[in-house]
């Protein structure tokens, strides 16, 4: 009780006299850059997944062939989701002696519930969003099925045993081209007229949807809810599993921001770090003369950690709620870009907040502490006399701890936090042999010097550990700075890359092979520029390795679907072999296949495995030969599973292609609809438009976050030229005492700053370029060394550190020296 | 041991390593004070005294010999024993004041009492202000205050709580002679009102000429 009474009233004395201030500031600013980018974080990620989302057209799908229990929507209702039922099947709908088969999908109400629909009075006209559902008796065809048919808005459609009338052309719906197996083109019609059309029956192939919105908690309980009670057939779908497309981005866009916010937290500590070495050095009379007037060591460390915890606890709260106005201000700024039914910011980022204060100062101010305990009373005689170095385990084994909890409890990701924690220690390494070397290298050449730089050198080789850990911190800082900007940029642009303005926006199904020199003929006559086209038949994985599939007790949906396949001699350039080797030309006809990566880690399949498909009922065991990572972003034809050429050529098969296609109204599409009418064409442009809006606001998201990151470097400046302030104001009023001119002093000053900069500047550059190469890779980025950026580095932290030791300076040469000296 | 004594050394010796290998500066001395007396321990700079101070007071180990600081064994106590020791028997004044920059002059003089949790410290330390001259400053930092001043906080820092001995290390050598000698009275008064035993290391002569007792040392001996 005496500790924290004493500890109290020492808080606020010292808060009185400013001395606690750079340390609280320094641990408040952290914090308010950590909840800020935890506040932002947080809901920007649900705003990016929300988006995705709207793929699917609701946060979760349950999908089954039977008709759905009433419980799955009790349930949903008791976890206050909301939801949306969607009944489709395969039905030939007529207009007039005219017929096409069509995906019938009979909607409830508050369909769609992520995303809208959009609708025009012509078919491929330009689309309009629209709220709701057709009204009762009401139905829109899509673009195709109203060119297939020739119906247009007034026209009446017979499908099973009622008819509806066309009262608008459905454009685009937010689950469309989540996956390419829906080749009919679709109707959309009211979940009331459903019982009236009479096409369900007991034999009819049919598929209930029920759609699932709601905040993510209630829809991972739903999911854990939901696994225990499937039925055959039946499955619950995320976006993730719905479009790979989107997925990526968001799994991208997210694991950049957790690397962000790790570094801007890892800056607040080297801030926090350098604080209470200043808090320590300031602290040292003190404390002897605590001793000396008979305080006991636990007194000591207890009235200084008292005071730390309530400096946390206050910087804490303060720095929340800068952190939680600075997110507020944010969204204000991304206006339109965040959903407005986001839930609003809760505590948690606040706790974390608090978790993390205390786990810095643990972690960072408390070796300074413990060494504050072991400060000699004969200090009081002999100011020479200091606390004995800290042995090495205990200087470091906090930090370590901290810095290891920080990354993984951000990250949450082993392999990711173990290659950041290795690039991490590589770069103090090197940082600290550089600094190392410069301080031996300052010692030799000084002698020869003019006064300004030997009075420079001399400071850089006196005060050895400072120059190096001044070193080790600020091209800590920089290092981190760099390459998150260079990952940011390769980021973007990847993103972008991959988006290009050529992309194609339609696909092409089912062209029959006999026609696909005609198909690609019209194409190109049109002014399309057809992607490669690749046969298609359907097949199924029937055993692996001799085991049937239904034997196989951990076996994912992936193996009971009916696949699509293909043969291929080109690798194209947007698939990359992770394992094995693509086929020769004398491989053609071997039973050899090659794998996406999804297919492969959903199966846990190796190099070699026998894989049995049945395939228009011939059955054909091929030995896996490959594995790929395929870019489903291409937006070409793509597939899970290719066999050479040669292996199939028994099935009868169609082929896919995909195209840019900016027909010229909706008439070209309707005149190749008609000339070929088999084949199916799917516009992706919508799904295209929404994976780049997702990019954009992932990318405006990073940009933020890395004000953040700046934010803190800046914080680690402040903390340096704090902590040498007081020793250099007193060094300076000597030389000055002693006739030194202002320029001198700011000249010997620059020369220490500016060296201490340069080497942190290019070995900080150097490292970057390094770890940048290391980071894209495991973000699997493109990564390009940035010439400019080196240079910009290395200039950037000469400046930053020059000022900083001006800024330091500053005080002393506007003030009469005896003010300090007496 | 005579229940008189407060201070006693016995062929106490300190030796440091330095570069040209170990170094005595103090070597084999021995003495005792008695309760209320006044020793200086003069000589020339370079002789050891602070250092002997320092030992006395128990900032510092000895390297051989044996030290009691009122009727306590220091060489056998640990850093925290001797530092409760100095909590209920040792006041000090330094040299260059060593006052706490962040603390005003009342809170200074507080410290010492506020270390035993005595709940009185605020009217004690308002008392020994006044009765240094300085109740007009108690809301003053030590950069408000000349040196004399400051070093009259120093000394009602030191005697505010009753110590049994008074170190004093050179007290008058920031100052100027007239302060210098107006902070001397100051310190003989209120040696003299608590009656507490005063040990001082000085180089001034005259200074040393007015305690009881003056220990010469030279070369770490006393002579």
């Amino acid at each position: 009780m005496r500790m924290l009474l004493m500890a109290l009233r020492s808080l606020r004395r010292e808060w009185r006299s400013g001395e606690l201030a750079v340390l609280w500031i320094s641990v408040a600013v952290a914090v308010a850059a950590l909840t800020g980018v935890g506040f932002l974080v947080d809901r920007i990620g649900r705003a990016v997944q929300s988006q995705a989302n709207e793929v699917l057209g609701a946060d979760a799908r349950l999908e089954s062939p039977e008709v759905l229990g009433s419980e799955l929507q009790q349930h949903a209702q008791a976890l206050q989701l909301r939801t949306a039922r969607l009944t489709t099947m395969l039905s030939v709908v007529y207009n007039g002696d005219t017929s096409q088969l069509a995906n019938i999908r009979a909607a409830s109400a508050s369909y769609p519930l992520r995303g809208t629909l959009t609708v025009a009075g012509s078919p491929f006209g330009l689309g309009a969003k629209v709220r709701g559902i057709p009204a009762p008796g009401d139905c829109w065809p899509d673009s195709r099925l109203s060119a297939a048919l020739g119906a247009g808005v007034g026209s009446t459609l017979s499908v099973g045993a009622r008819s509806l009338r066309v009262s608008r052309i459905l454009i685009g719906r937010p689950d469309q081209g989540s996956t390419f197996v829906e080749f009919a083109p679709a109707l959309l019609i009211n979940d009331g007229d459903l019982a009236s059309t009479r096409l369900v029956q007991p034999a009819s192939r049919m598929q209930y949807d029920l759609l699932l919105a709601g905040n993510p908690e209630a829809i991972a309980s739903y999911q854990s809810w939901f696994k225990g009670r499937a039925r055959p057939g039946e499955k619950l779908e995320t976006v993730a599993d719905a479009s790979p497309q989107i997925g990526e981005a968001a799994r991208r866009a997210g694991r950049f921001l957790a690397l962000a916010s790790v570094v801007a937290v890892l800056l607040c500590a080297v801030a926090v770090a350098m604080s209470a070495r200043s808090y320590l050095a300031r602290h040292l009379d003190a404390v002897a003369l605590m001793k000396t007037l008979g305080a006991q060591r636990r007194f000591i460390l207890g009235v200084h950690a008292s005071q730390l915890l309530i400096l946390a606890i206050g910087a804490t709260l303060v720095g929340s709620l800068g952190g939680w106005l600075t997110q507020l201000w944010l969204l204000r700024a991304l206006a339109g870009f965040l959903r407005a039914d986001l839930p609003p910011a809760g505590w948690v980022p606040v706790i974390i907040g608090l978790v993390v204060a205390v786990a810095m100062l643990a972690g960072f101010a408390l070796p300074s502490l413990l060494q504050l305990t072991q400060v000699p009373a004969l200090r009081v005689l002999r100011r020479d006399t200091g606390p004995p170095p800290l042995r090495l385990w205990l200087a470091l084994a906090p930090a370590v701890l901290a810095v290891i909890g920080i990354i993984y409890g951000t990250l949450g990701q082993w392999s990711l936090s173990l290659s950041f924690m290795g690039a991490l220690t590589a770069t103090i390494a090197v940082l600290a042999a550089g600094a190392w070397g410069l301080v031996q290298l300052a010692e030799r050449v000084r002698g020869g010097a003019s006064l300004a730089l030997r009075q420079g050198l001399a400071n850089l080789s006196r005060r050895r550990i400072d120059s190096m850990v001044q070193v080790v911190a600020f091209g800590l800082s920089i290092t981190l700075l760099l390459v998150l900007t260079t990952l940011r940029r390769d980021l973007i642009h990847d993103w972008r890359a991959t988006l290009p303005p050529g992309v194609p926006n339609y696909f092409f199904v089912n062209i029959p092979a006999d026609q696909r020199e005609n198909f690609r003929d019209a194409l190109e006559a049109s002014g399309a520029k057809p992607e490669r086209m690749l046969p298609m038949v359907r097949g199924r994985l029937t055993s692996i390795n001799g085991v049937a599939i239904g034997e196989i007790p951990k076996h994912s949906d992936m193996a009971e679907r009916e696949q699509n396949l293909t043969w291929s001699m080109e690798l194209g350039d947007d698939n990359r072999i992770t394992a094995g080797h693509w086929w020769t030309a004398n491989d053609m006809g071997k039973p050899l296949v090659s794998l996406a990566s999804e297919f492969q880690e959903s199966l846990g399949l190796k190099l070699g495995d026998r894989l049995m498909f049945d395939v228009a009922g011939e059955r054909i065991e091929a030995r896996v030969a490959s594995f790929r990572k395929v870019k489903w972003d291409s937006f070409r034809p793509n597939f899970f599973i290719v066999f050479p050429p040669g292996l199939l050529d028994f099935a009868a098969g169609s082929y896919m292609t995909s195209a840019r296609y900016q027909p010229v109204g909706g008439g070209g599409l309707t005149a190749l609809v008609r000339r070929f009418p088999s084949v199916s064409i799917f516009n992706v442009g919508d799904l295209l438009a929404q994976v780049r809006a997702v990019i954009d606001k992932a990318a405006t998201a990073v940009q933020s976050v890395f004000a953040f990151t700046l934010l803190a470097g800046i914080t680690v400046l402040l903390a340096a030229v704090q902590s040498s302030r007081d020793e250099r104001r007193y060094e300076t009023a000597i030389l000055r005492a002693l006739g030194a001119g202002r320029r001198l002093l700011l000249g010997s000053t620059l020369v220490e700053f500016a060296g201490l900069g340069l080497l942190a500047g290019v070995l900080a550059a150097t490292v970057a370029a390094f770890g940048g190469l290391l980071l894209a890779r495991e973000l699997e980025l493109h990564y390009h060394f940035d010439a400019l950026m080196w240079l910009t580095g290395v200039v950037t932290t000469v400046v930053i550190m020059a000022v900083s030791g001006w800024l330091a300076m500053r005080p002393v040469l506007n003030k009469q020296p005896r003010s300090v000296l007496n | 041991m005579d229940r008189d004594i407060v201070l006693c050394a016995e062929r106490v010796s300190k030796q440091v390593s330095s570069p040209e290998g170990p170094l005595t500066i103090v070597r084999e001395v021995s003495f005792a004070v008695r309760a209320r007396e006044s020793v200086a321990i003069a000589g020339p700079s370079g002789a050891g005294k602070s250092t002997l101070l320092a030992l006395l007071a128990g900032l510092d180990t000895v390297s051989s010999g044996k030290l009691w600081l009122a009727s306590a064994d220091l060489t056998t106590l640990d850093e925290d024993g001797r530092a409760r020791l100095r909590a209920q028997h040792v006041g000090f004044v330094f040299q260059s004041f060593h006052l706490v920059p962040a603390l005003t002059a009342l809170e200074n003089v507080m410290l010492p009492l506020e270390l035993r949790g005595r709940s009185d410290a605020r009217a004690r330390a308002i008392e020994i202000l006044g009765r240094v001259g300085l109740a007009a400053r108690v809301g003053h930092y030590p950069r408000q205050l000349s040196g004399g001043e400051q070093q009259r906080v120093a000394m009602a820092r030191a005697a505010v709580g009753d110590p049994t001995v008074l170190f004093a290390d050179e007290p008058t050598g920031n100052l100027d002679t007239v302060t210098g000698e107006r902070i001397i009275e100051l310190l003989f008064e209120l040696n003299a009102a608590a009656q507490t035993t005063l040990v001082l290391v000085t180089h001034d002569a005259a200074l040393a000429a007015r305690c009881g007792r003056v220990l010469r040392m030279d070369s770490g001996t006393l002579v």
